[in-house]
């Protein structure tokens, strides 16, 4: 991990869309008076959903005079969290995780799958702007290996001819379904298996 | 308070202490980087480790509490383990370079180092490298250096009260940095420099200068602004290398402002080294003895009341003293002011124009009130005491004026003078908080006592605190904030003329001779009067002069002077005069042997000793007298708070490349509307 930069071609302004703005302002209301600073994080969460997945410097701004705090406050928070992007990650955000249970069960295949329909180098904009990748750690949902999240959705026990099926219904502008892509509800067991008796060596 | 043990020494502490200060206390000493007495616990370097009983690992020594039956060590082998892993660490990432390192030789991180340092590293990876940064135009920045000590961003957090410094990133990734490596807006910023505990953070006027053992450090006062901040001057040679703070709880605790550190280049430009005379509109080259006899024969040829002089704002009580008896004894007229405006000062108290609730006063009061004044650029280091009184108390502080960013929140007025009328007449709601206050601070700037009303609203002002016993044994809630450093020190030597307003009288060209001592703020149009300019450094004064007497600046004689709240504090001489330039007061002593056959003083002790006892006469003979007649002139006026530019307030400041650099800096923030 190094340290991550502010993009280099930042927009002019920024400012809460109604939805967004809505939402900010249920949160700044739980914090008790003179405390808004704390909703600094959930604001920048808010402002990275509103702006594609990233966060420009004019949100940075907008969020500390937003919460009545020094600019710098907000830009320490911002860079301190991994989970914020500084630079553009394109509409379709990809994050593969490859620690240990899905590096196991396949995750270099997805990442494979990334370079060729996304691009060659992590955090790089697709051909046509839409679409990043990232590896990442952990997303917790080892139950399901290998698994990457695309914006707010899971897509799980993956291989790579369906992740490349995913990617290509992304890149046209396609939703794909989320959830297990072999046919599982949530983490339950493969086969129809009920108890830990069932069958063994599963 | 708890009782503790540090290495088998038993010690009673106050509340609230951390266990860092027990151990001093029982004289043991803690190595430390991030722990700072003036700023907030970080607990961030480790450096402080301690052994504790009954805790299996080290504890920081600075962020625990001392509590009641702790037994600490401080000099075991398994403390020595601790630190030595900590040095380690903090020098895995530190580059080698102390030989082009201008912290070198008062560097924190090399001087414990040689206790804890261990001789090989273990670290084979590639060392971090981090990008500088720009901080401005005093801030050097060399931040691989940086050991995240974050004392820079307390500072800039706490007592500067700007928020522009930050880490951002984290692990071994995190680097300090201004919002956008926009430089700092403060009049403090410099004081980063101090405290950075290693290389990062160097001072850049001062960049390859010279090495700490080579200069020569003198312990005085500064004289940029009437505070009196204590400062260490080091010199090489003639030259005034840089200017530090020394710590002076009573006044400026450990900081100095931008101002104070860094106009000493000015002493180097601009300076007069040989006296001139003035033919044809060109100045020449002359001698002492030369200069003397034109001065002697013009003084003979005019009539004495035809004769005014003028002393400035950064001349020290002796000089002020020995001009007032030249005046008095050789030349038997009374034509001698300090002030070069109009402002009003009723001389019979001292009270009536010295900051009576003294400094540290600022941190017991309640509640200031700000009436044509700007703390910020007219006394920077009590406005960071204002502050300090805002962050720990609350207190709260009213403005006449909006007057723009102070670093802390106040309530502003509407700026009218009729609004103080009111309020001191007791019919605002103010006038009630005033009254509720058990401490009011009034502090009174100097732009309100120009004004054409200043006689009737101080009086104003001042009856009404005494009408509701705001005056007390131990509190004086009366205070005026005075810019220059010599205006108290003028005032107390008496060098005023209450009967006349010379300048009114220098402006109709009335004199024929005018005698200025530093003085370059007088606004006149010359006309036949023939100006005898004594000073430093050729800027205004000089520049209308007929005759010029090179004198010497502050650091280059010794001299006292008294700050706003009516300290006297002595200057002392670190360099010497350029060239022919000689001390001031000697010059007088000497044109006074020349016109007189006789020198008014021996030497400088008869001169002191004489000027202490008459500030003693005086002091004696100040009864209060309670005046009946007061000037009933008011009128309704905006008023508007006259700041002299910051960095060009007096001929030093005015010299100095550094603070044009600072002025530049800021106005292209200004200009590019950046900054928010």
């Amino acid at each position: 991990m190094s340290l991550r930069r502010p993009a280099k071609n930042q927009p002019e302004s920024f400012e809460f869309s109604p939805s967004s703005m809505e939402e900010a302002n249920k949160i700044v209301l739980k914090y008790p008076e003179g405390k808004q600073q704390s909703a600094v994080m959930a604001l920048l969460y808010i402002a990275q959903k509103q702006n594609d997945n990233w966060i420009p410097l004019a949100a940075m701004k907008y969020i500390a005079k937003f919460l009545d705090m020094p600019y710098i406050k907000v830009y320490e928070v911002a860079t301190f969290y991994t989970m914020y992007n500084l630079s553009p990650v394109g509409k379709y955000f990809v994050q593969v995780c490859t620690t240990t249970p899905c590096m196991i069960r396949g995750a270099n295949k997805l990442v494979e799958a990334c370079k060729e329909k996304i691009s060659d180098k992590e955090n790089e904009l697709s051909n046509d702007k839409s679409c990043s990748w990232m590896e990442v750690e952990c997303l917790g949902a080892c139950v399901n290996a290998p698994m990457m999240q695309i914006n707010d959705n899971y897509y799980e026990d993956l291989d790579k001819e369906k992740t490349i099926e995913i990617f290509d219904k992304i890149l046209k502008g396609e939703d794909p379904k989320p959830g297990s892509y072999r046919g599982r509800l949530n983490t339950e067991p493969e086969n129809n298996r009920k108890t830990l008796m069932d069958i063994k060596n599963a | 308070m708890p009782k503790l043990k540090v290495n088998d020494i038993e010690i009673e502490v106050d509340d609230g202490l951390t266990v860092l200060q027990a151990c001093e206390k029982a004289g043991a000493e803690i190595p430390r980087f991030c722990y700072h007495e003036k700023l907030s616990i970080a607990g961030n370097c480790r450096m402080c480790l301690v052994e504790m009983e009954k805790s299996p690992k080290p504890i920081a020594s600075c962020a625990m509490p001392a509590a009641e039956g702790m037994n600490i060590k401080t000099n075991t082998p398994f403390v020595e383990k601790a630190r030595k892993g900590v040095m380690e660490f903090l020098l895995a990432n530190h580059p080698l370079d102390c030989p082009v390192c201008d912290q070198g030789g008062e560097c924190d991180l090399q001087d414990q180092s040689m206790f804890y340092g261990v001789d090989k590293s273990r670290f084979k990876e590639n060392k971090r490298a981090v990008p500088e940064k720009h901080m401005g135009p005093l801030i050097k920045t060399q931040m691989t250096r940086c050991i995240h000590c974050t004392r820079c961003v307390r500072f800039a957090t706490e007592v500067a009260g700007v928020s522009e410094l930050g880490a951002i990133g984290r692990g071994e990734d995190m680097q300090i940095t201004t919002y956008l490596e926009q430089s700092m807006q403060s009049e403090l910023s410099a004081n980063v420099i101090d405290l950075c505990p290693v290389g990062a953070l160097t001072s850049k006027p001062y960049v390859f200068e010279a090495r700490p053992w080579e200069l020569k450090k003198t312990e005085t006062v500064d004289v940029m602004d009437a505070v009196g901040s204590n400062v260490r001057v080091d010199t090489y040679d003639w030259e005034v290398k840089r200017v530090l703070p020394i710590i002076n709880e009573d006044i400026n605790e450990e900081w100095i402002s931008d101002k104070t550190r860094y106009a000493c280049d000015g002493l180097l430009n601009q300076r007069l080294d040989t006296p001139f005379i003035k033919y044809n509109g060109k100045f020449e080259k002359a001698s002492w003895s030369e200069v003397f006899k034109i001065i002697k024969s013009k003084f003979e040829n005019s009539s004495k009341d035809k004769v005014c002089g003028f002393v400035g704002d950064l001349t020290n009580m002796e000089t002020g003293y020995i001009f007032k008896e030249f005046f008095d004894r050789t030349l038997n007229n009374n034509n001698y002011d300090s002030r070069s405006d109009n402002r009003f000062l009723d001389n019979s108290e001292r009270e009536n124009y010295i900051f009576n609730s003294s400094i540290n006063g600022i941190e017991d009061t309640d509640l200031i009130f700000l009436i044509g004044a700007n703390p910020r650029y007219e006394a920077t280091i009590l406005n960071a005491r204002i502050r300090k009184a805002f962050v720990n108390n609350n207190t709260k502080v009213i403005s006449l004026n909006d007057v723009g960013d102070l670093t802390y929140p106040y309530k502003n007025l509407d700026g009218q003078t009729q609004t103080i009328k009111n309020i001191f007449e007791g019919s605002e709601e103010i006038s009630k908080e005033i009254i509720r206050a058990i401490k009011p601070m009034i502090i009174i700037g100097e732009s309100l006592l120009k004004f054409n009303s200043a006689e009737y609203l101080f009086n104003l002002i001042k009856n009404f605190l005494k009408k509701n016993n705001k005056f007390t044994e131990d509190w004086n809630p009366l205070n005026i904030l005075s810019c220059d450093a010599a205006t108290v020190g003028n005032f107390d030597l008496g060098i005023l003329n209450s009967e006349k307003n010379l300048l009114e009288e220098l402006k109709s060209n009335k004199f024929e001779i005018v005698f200025l001592v530093g003085q370059d703020n007088l606004e006149f149009n010359k006309k036949d009067e023939f100006i005898i300019y004594q000073g430093s450094h050729g800027d205004k004064g000089a520049e209308i002069a007929d005759i010029i007497l090179p004198g010497s600046a502050y650091t280059e004689q010794d001299g006292y002077f008294t700050n706003l709240e009516g300290k006297i504090q002595k200057a002392y001489k670190a360099s010497y005069p350029p060239g022919e330039a000689k001390e001031d007061w000697l010059i007088i002593n000497e044109l006074a042997e020349v016109m007189n056959n006789r020198k008014l003083f021996n030497d400088k002790e008869e001169l002191e000793s004489s000027m202490f006892n008459y500030l003693k006469l005086k002091q004696e003979k100040q009864t209060y007298k309670n005046k009946e007649k007061i000037n009933f002139k008011f009128q309704n006026e905006k008023l508007n708070i006259q700041l002299k530019d910051y960095y060009f307030s007096n001929v030093i400041a005015r010299s100095s490349k550094t603070m044009i650099e600072c002025n530049n800096s800021k106005l292209n923030i200004k200009s590019t509307g950046t900054e928010g």
